[in-house]
């Protein structure tokens, strides 16, 4: 293991040919660096250079520009069965003419190992995967979640550096995917195998990775840990895609060094004491960004800043949570209450009509680079 | 409940279809035990054994090989035996060739992009629309023409000189077969997915051991089957033969269109019930083959 990084991709552009012949940046400019050890989820609606970038640390695509690094050692151009790499495929790609045993030693065959070692290893690998007595079925003859097992062992097998996976739970029922992504974080923490894994389900992201980096239009929006990318999103983009949010166009008033105070002119209203992020200037046009569970609903008047009355539009009870919309002002609002106490009678809260007063928690309230 | 399934217009269209499809083989193979000579009426069954043929005008009375007398008949004829041989020898050369080169360009087709790649599939296909009498006749054209400029130019004589022969048509059999075997095998092509491959080289495999250990063996049921329907056209292909054949290189069709010129004997008959068979089993084991392959 040589350096901080299992995998780093610097400055990496990859270019399709489009049908009509038009050059088309699916990667377009991405840096970034995977650590060792580490469960880093690329997270991405369909189109957004996720498993492109994958695939070209898997080495089924060659970068047009840039380098990537596996271990510190540039391989763009290595073939794929020259990297210390495996990958789980979204459709598994399981040998269909071979058995399950036949399928999890291919890789230890290709790399010559003796006939007593891959039957060790692989009744190893199947075991790690629950799968021990299968080893003579052929892969039709397994269930969605045993296939995608066997995938995940006949990977594994190899020891790899990285484990590449790609949506690889996306075939499955829910239920069965849940169990599936806490497994697949054991099975990570268990091995300490760098795991790099695609998906464009924001909650599969959140719960299994160390790191996640969000992708749109082939470019990296942000990269940082679950909570660092809920609770501080970089820019509208990441903050639109991962949850859900209020939005209001803004005007940074005042900055001070761990203070500013934006005018938001739909509240007719100055929003004070929000937390500072780094690059905007004084006078900037902005997003201010709240999400709907971080709005206090309160019952009586105080000394709050940030205190707005509303009017309520509409309420959804949706078992968990009561979604509150409301008017404030010339904005929208919605309102995310988590119903601690039992509430039988649904209509008995909020009556639509209604006047609140509401606090937006300078803490929580965020305002954003314009995109 | 089917609503058709008693329909009567269904049950005579099956019965029709049935009939057309196998009366004639049926009848073929009948006519191939015919004690009559001349084969023009049917005389029943050669009842009998017996040391020698026994003949009574053109009706065979008894026979060595009884009921099966025309079939002993064409085993001591040498021009049907030396025909077979041509024929297998064509098919089976044909096929190989056809099905590798066939196979190949099946594969290129469908996983790459290149220049004229609507035209090659295009072109590829034409051959099977145009009649076969107009390849035929191409086929001659140029093979006689390219002789011609090599006997002459390279000075070759006797022996040497180029023509017509077993080559000749085995060549125009795997021109001609080709482009069945590639849209046999790009049929079963469309459900492969080239993730399969991917996963292969993954895993540490090599072009060519991928080809070998995935790939192929992916696609086999597909050749297989390519491989059959080339067979088989070659086995019984008369037009492109018959213009592109020379002595020595008789083959069954063409053989046995010349024994209809002269006279109909059961032999014939006898020939094409063999042939039936040979070609029955071929299907029928292909068949078997496959389905346990895709079964395991």
């Amino acid at each position: 293991m040589a350096g901080e990084f299992a995998v780093e991709l610097r400055d990496v552009v990859k270019n399709f040919i489009t049908p009509e012949g038009s050059e088309l940046a699916a990667v377009d400019h991405v840096t970034m660096q995977i650590r060792n050890g580490e469960f880093f989820s690329m997270l991405g609606s369909s189109g957004c250079g996720k498993t492109t970038s994958l695939r070209m640390i898997a080495g089924f695509e060659w970068p047009t520009e840039g380098e990537i690094y596996i271990e510190g050692k540039a391989v763009g151009h290595t073939p794929p069965f020259q990297r210390k790499v495996n990958t789980v495929f979204q459709n598994y790609a399981l040998f269909q003419h071979m058995t399950v045993f036949e399928n999890v030693a291919f890789g230890l065959e290709m790399e010559g190992a003796a006939k007593e070692e891959i039957k060790k290893r692989v009744a190893k690998a199947l075991e790690m995967v629950q799968l021990t007595g299968m080893e003579r079925r052929r892969p039709r003859q397994l269930s969605g979640g045993q296939q995608q097992r066997v995938a995940v062992a006949r990977a594994l097998v190899k020891i790899p550096d990285v484990l590449l996976l790609d949506e690889p739970l996306g075939a499955l029922d829910l239920k069965l995917r849940k169990e599936m992504q806490l497994e697949l974080k054991a099975l990570q923490q268990q091995l300490g195998i760098t795991f790099v894994y695609v998906t464009h389900d924001q909650e599969e992201a959140l719960t299994m990775s160390d790191r996640i980096a969000v992708m749109s239009k082939g470019a990296v929006r942000q990269i940082g840990t679950p909570v660092e990318i809920y609770e501080r999103p970089s820019n509208r983009f990441v903050a639109d895609f991962i949850g859900e949010a209020n939005f209001f166009d803004g005007r940074i008033k005042s900055l001070a060094k761990d203070e500013a105070l934006v005018y938001v002119p739909a509240l007719n209203a100055d929003l004070t004491g929000l937390p500072v992020s780094d690059g905007l200037v004084n006078g900037e046009e902005v997003v201010v960004s709240i999400r709907p569970e971080k709005v206090r609903i309160t019952a009586e008047e105080t000394m709050n800043t940030n205190l707005f009355r509303g009017k309520v539009t509409n309420t959804v009870y949706i078992g968990t949570d009561t979604h509150v919309y409301l008017d404030v002002c010339n904005a929208k609002l919605k309102v995310y209450e988590q119903n601690r106490i039992s509430r039988l009678d649904p209509g008995s809260f909020y009556t639509v009509g209604q006047e609140v007063l509401l606090i937006l928690p300078p803490e929580n309230t965020l305002f954003l680079k314009k995109d | 409940m089917n609503p058709f399934r008693r329909s009567p217009f269904v049950i005579a269209a099956t019965i029709l279809v049935y009939f057309f499809l196998y009366a004639p083989i049926v009848g073929l193979v009948l006519y191939s035990f015919n004690a009559s000579r001349t084969n023009v009426k049917f005389e029943g069954i050669i009842p009998a054994f017996s040391e020698r043929v026994v003949m009574d005008g053109s009706l065979v009375k008894s026979s060595p090989c009884g009921p099966f007398h025309w079939y002993c008949d064409l085993a001591k004829n040498d021009d049907v035996l030396e025909a077979a041989g041509n024929t297998l020898k064509i098919a089976i050369t044909a096929t190989i060739l056809s099905t590798i080169i066939g196979t190949m360009a099946a594969l290129a087709l469908q996983r790459y992009d290149f220049k004229l790649k609507l035209f090659s599939q295009v072109s590829l296909y034409i051959p099977i629309v145009i009649p076969e009498i107009v390849m035929g006749i191409g086929a001659l054209t140029l093979f006689s023409q390219l002789f011609q400029f090599l006997n002459s130019t390279l000075n070759l004589s006797g022996d040497a000189r180029l023509s017509l022969g077993i080559v000749t048509v085995t060549v125009s059999h795997i021109a001609f077969m080709i482009p069945f075997v590639t849209l046999v095998v790009q049929a079963r092509l469309q459900g492969f997915d080239k993730s399969f491959e991917e996963a292969a080289m993954d895993l540490g495999a090599d072009e060519w051991t991928t080809f070998r250990r995935v790939t192929f063996p992916m696609i086999l049921p597909g050749v297989l089957s390519g491989a059959l329907l080339a067979f088989t056209l070659s086995l019984d292909d008369f037009v492109i033969t018959f213009f592109t054949n020379g002595p020595g290189s008789t083959t069954l069709p063409i053989y046995v269109y010349g024994l209809l010129r002269r006279i109909i004997t059961p032999q014939v008959n006898a020939l094409s019930t063999i042939w039936i068979l040979v070609v029955f089993i071929a299907v029928l084991s292909l068949q078997l083959i496959q389905n346990r392959t895709e079964k395991a």
